[in-house]
């Protein structure tokens, strides 16, 4: 069985953020690490692939400058190769652009589902895969916390406001995952080593055919302002000395919470 | 062009309407023209509810015969677009608003505004996000043509009725969907929930990283219930897996505005504090003095939840 994993690489969230002069999109020139979300695709996709007993994971990626930091710690875990798409024409592409990309980028591949976070930690549009699955002709399942594959079928534990919902889909299918589907594995360190020679296909937008749809011109939306939100200030903070349970109760009385 | 139609997606829910489907209505009518509602399964049977918010028409998808609702609901709104569209079609933050949304966008070839908080008509709808943790502002707009998508947080607007009778029920038919459309709930799992739901709750407990393992967990719901309120998450316990991630409290997970919110072993994140710095008064214990959730919070406590959560347990028990 073979997966695709779609992952990001995402501005270190350890750094302070940082929004581009002039158009107010995310700035992205710094350091770039796998977002920690896609760890759990990243992992259900190798075990799957265990469990049917063949096939490879192949990561497909979108990042500015080239970046393969991120591919290569997916690719420590043991996926087997990668489609980075990168290109200064990308620079400001929204959640539908980024379909489109990542939606010719795996039809380089050979895939019989494809795995992603349900939301990206830095974006959090959260529509981005199922509009890769709408783009690819594909159903879709979000929001698994569980995933298993019974031949051409796939069954998935879906999240839901009350609980969950089993639900099945055959393949070809997109399933977005949440964190706790899986353990992710640390990369060993013979993984990282072999991550250095596995090959990352290197693709542009020409490459793609998708002169004139990414881009900021592409995702026809605008930031129009940007300004430092009220702050909230705050009110009394004490040390505990054995009174600090005392004290809460003493609040909630005073507000009427209690 | 200042805004003179609005679909609002009104998702059925277990119990009626989704409230955010609710705020949104109230939210439509306030930016003036018309208004209209879009549902399916058990929704039609609240036109009385959505009339009341505003809706004057209600297009029904039906009965969905356990297909996810992203597909079909999407495929019949873009039909819906085709004979005639809307200046802004808006969808609650939901599991299935997101995938309805996406789906649309797809369909239609029209990008979607995710995060919304606020929109005003400034000739044409100006959306505002909060990022960087709800510590900057940013105002936004669609450059091309319509229809525009938003994907609105809850809690942005206030669910206010407007005096309307009962909105007119009209069939929405869902075209054929091929493919996409194949993915089947074959059962529902309702999990046992006492006390109110999170985003609908008055107090908060939540719990982060601080309470050490996933069994000191049980100290956040015995609060929560001695409280009468609702158990929270950051994100870092959801993503340890000691709580589902419909518990989880922030930019990706639910937003709160309880009247009280207590946070124990949460150091406040930028990415936690945007789902709940809107929450009335704010009580927080941790052990770092130099945690940002005490920039925040009303009341703080630099101290060993350990000690405290426990103390703070027997005091309202004993009561």
């Amino acid at each position: 069985m073979n997966v695709v994993v779609c992952v990001k690489q995402i501005p270190d969230p350890a750094a302070p953020p940082a929004l581009e002069p002039g158009s107010n999109t995310l700035d992205r020139s710094g350091k770039l690490i796998l977002d920690d979300s896609d760890a759990y695709g990243v992992e259900m996709a190798l075990q799957l692939v265990d469990t049917a007993g063949g096939g490879e994971v192949t990561l497909v990626s979108m990042a500015p400058n080239g970046e393969t930091a991120g591919l290569r710690t997916a690719l420590a875990m043991g996926a087997a190769r990668a489609v980075l798409v990168s290109d200064p024409m990308l620079k400001g592409t929204d959640a539908l652009g980024t379909a489109k990309v990542l939606a010719a980028a795996v039809q380089r591949t050979q895939f019989d589902l494809i795995l992603a976070a349900t939301e990206s930690t830095d974006g959090y549009t959260g529509t981005t895969p199922v509009q890769l699955a709408e783009l690819l002709g594909l159903p879709s399942v979000t929001f698994a916390k569980s995933v298993a594959v019974d031949g051409m079928t796939v069954r998935v534990e879906r999240q839901t406001e009350a609980g969950f919902d089993e639900v099945t889909c055959p393949l070809p299918a997109v399933v977005t995952v949440t964190a706790g589907v899986v353990e992710p594995r640390y990369p060993s360190f013979k993984g990282i080593m072999a991550a250095k020679s596995k090959p990352v296909d290197q693709v542009t937008v020409a490459d793609l055919g998708l002169d004139g749809q990414v881009g900021q011109a592409g995702a026809r939306q605008e930031i129009t302002s940007v300004a430092a939100a009220e702050a909230r200030g705050a009110g009394e903070i004490v040390v505990d000395d054995g009174d600090g349970a005392a004290r809460i109760v003493t609040y909630l009385e005073s507000i009427k919470a209690i | 062009m200042p805004v003179s139609t609005i679909w609002v997606l009104a998702e059925p829910t277990a119990s009626g309407i989704n409230s955010t489907s609710l705020e949104l209505l109230s939210a439509a009518h306030a930016l003036g023209g018309s208004v209209e509602a879009i549902t399916w399964g058990t929704g039609s049977q609240h036109a009385g509810t959505l009339g009341a918010h505003g809706a004057t028409r209600v297009h029904d998808v039906g009965d969905l015969a356990g297909s996810l609702p992203g597909v079909p609901v999407a495929a019949a709104i873009a039909q819906l677009v085709a004979a005639g569209a809307p200046d802004a079609i808006l969808i609650p933050t939901s599991y299935d608003g997101r995938d309805i949304a996406g789906r649309l966008s797809a369909k239609l070839d029209v990008p979607v505004l995710t995060n919304v908080v606020g929109l005003r008509d400034e000739g044409g709808l100006v959306t505002s996000h909060a990022v960087f943790g709800g510590s900057l502002d940013v105002a936004a707009k669609f450059t091309g043509q319509g229809p525009g998508i938003y994907v609105v947080r809850a809690k942005s607007f206030v669910a206010e009725p407007t005096g309307g009778s009962t909105a007119e029920v009209v069939a929405l038919a869902v075209p054929d969907t091929g493919a996409t459309g194949l993915a089947t709930i074959t059962s529902s799992h309702v999990e046992e929930r006492t006390g109110p739901a999170l985003d609908e709750a008055a107090i908060v407990v939540s719990g982060g990283r601080g309470l050490g393992d996933a069994s000191a967990y049980s100290m956040i719901e015995e609060l929560a219930k001695l409280l009468n309120g609702a158990a929270g998450a950051s994100r870092a316990i959801v993503d340890a897996g000691w709580v589902p991630y419909s518990h989880q409290v922030g930019q990706t997970g639910k937003t709160v505005k309880p009247s009280v919110y207590l946070a124990f072993g949460i150091s406040g994140a930028t990415q936690h504090l945007v789902g709940m710095k809107g929450s009335k008064t704010i009580v927080a214990v941790n052990k770092d003095q130099d945690a940002p959730i005490f920039s925040i919070a009303d009341l703080g406590i630099v101290g060993d939840l350990h000690k405290v959560l426990p103390a703070l347990i027997d005091a309202l028990k004993n009561r």
